[in-house]
């Protein structure tokens, strides 16, 4: 099955984008796509390759960009959300594009499946 | 492109029945507002959209609100202009009105009000159903 | 139909919304903070049980076991991993996320 998902909060503050991830990663693990990922509200926060969480911890703007390069996963910032919260191409990490809204009514119309993360 | 964005071309002509579920109150969070964004933008694809304003989300649609005070953004005009975008199938769940002391004369916009039952089954015959 | 629920159901109204929308034969899965519903003497515990003539209650295993929780399950909720909840999703025509 091709399996949609959108995340709606940012990294560290909400589980949402580590519940969501774990769940990718175990799709494709189990043979399905997970053809896009779409960002929305904080979850454009996902995206910026200026995060710096511990060591010791995990990076979840760095797997999600992993997920993406061994997976071909399309990771979609909404071009609305990640203005007026400062996500600009220039701080993006790898993997991670900005583009419309259309992109996740796209997800929902081309996938079988879509599941929402957030609060 | 890879394998997988190929699988996001095709399914022209394709409609499916899209709810967007509101739970949430204006202007304590962004929801009410970006959720009404991805609902302006899903009109452009054809798709068989629904509303749905349960719980908090009822008083999103609430008439007369004023937001100078806070300075931020009154959105809720946006509301009226859903039909012009062929967005006409707006449903409030009575309990959550009722829950609120709340009555349709009391909103922005006109809606159909279903009870729980009637809204579990409107959910469970949706194909997309986005939550905020 | 698929219930997501992910918000501990004494800090947010999310269980009980879902479970009044539920269909008789829907499938309510419990994740993040919403398995502390899931577990005896809880607050929400009643309310679960009496969901269960319904529907399916599901708790993901591995939140459970994050929290301290797992030796305290209320019987007849099945413990999933994130295969079970990735199985769940594609078993069921659509599902919904009730934050």
């Amino acid at each position: 099955m091709k399996i949609g998902i959108m995340v709606s909060e940012g990294p560290y503050n909400h589980q949402a984008s580590d519940t969501a991830y774990l769940f990718a990663r175990t799709a494709i693990e189990k043979g399905h796509k997970v053809p896009r990922v779409f960002f929305y509200h904080d979850g454009v926060n996902n995206s910026t390759k200026l995060t710096e969480p511990p060591q010791d911890d995990r990076n979840v703007v760095n797997r999600w960009s992993k997920l993406a390069e061994e997976h071909g996963v399309d990771l979609v910032v909404c071009v609305a959300a990640g203005l007026r919260r400062g996500i600009k191409d220039e701080i993006l990490a790898p993997g991670f594009r900005i583009s419309g809204l259309g992109q996740l009514v796209e997800a929902g119309i081309q996938c079988d499946r879509l599941v929402t993360f957030g609060d | 492109m890879n394998d997988t964005m190929d699988d996001m071309e095709g399914g022209e002509g394709v409609v499916k029945k899209f709810m967007f579920v509101n739970r949430k109150a204006p202007h304590g969070t962004i929801y009410a507002l970006e959720g009404l964004e991805v609902v302006l933008v899903s009109a452009a694809f054809d798709q068989d959209v629904s509303m749905v304003f349960a719980d908090d989300g009822v008083y999103e649609l609430i008439k007369g609100m004023n937001t100078k005070g806070i300075e931020v953004k009154d959105f809720s005009k946006i509301y009226r202009a859903l039909d012009g975008y062929d967005i006409e199938k707006l449903y409030v769940e009575k309990e959550s009105m009722d829950a609120r002391g709340l009555s349709e004369d009391d909103l922005i916009v006109d809606v159909t009000v279903l009870d729980s039952a009637e809204m579990a089954k409107l959910m469970a015959e949706q194909d997309v159903v986005i939550s905020y | 139909m698929l219930h997501i629920v992910n918000k501990s159901a004494t800090e947010r109204n999310s269980l009980d919304s879902a479970l009044r929308m539920a269909t008789k034969g829907s499938a309510v899965l419990l994740i993040e903070d919403a398995v502390y519903a899931a577990t005896k003497g809880g607050a929400a515990a009643a309310k679960i049980q009496a969901a269960m003539a319904d529907c399916q209650i599901y708790a993901l295993g591995p939140d459970l076991d994050a929290r301290g929780m797992s030796g305290r399950v209320l019987d007849g909720v099945k413990i999933v991993d994130y295969g079970g909840f990735v199985d769940l999703v594609t078993e069921h025509n659509v599902c919904q996320s009730w934050l």
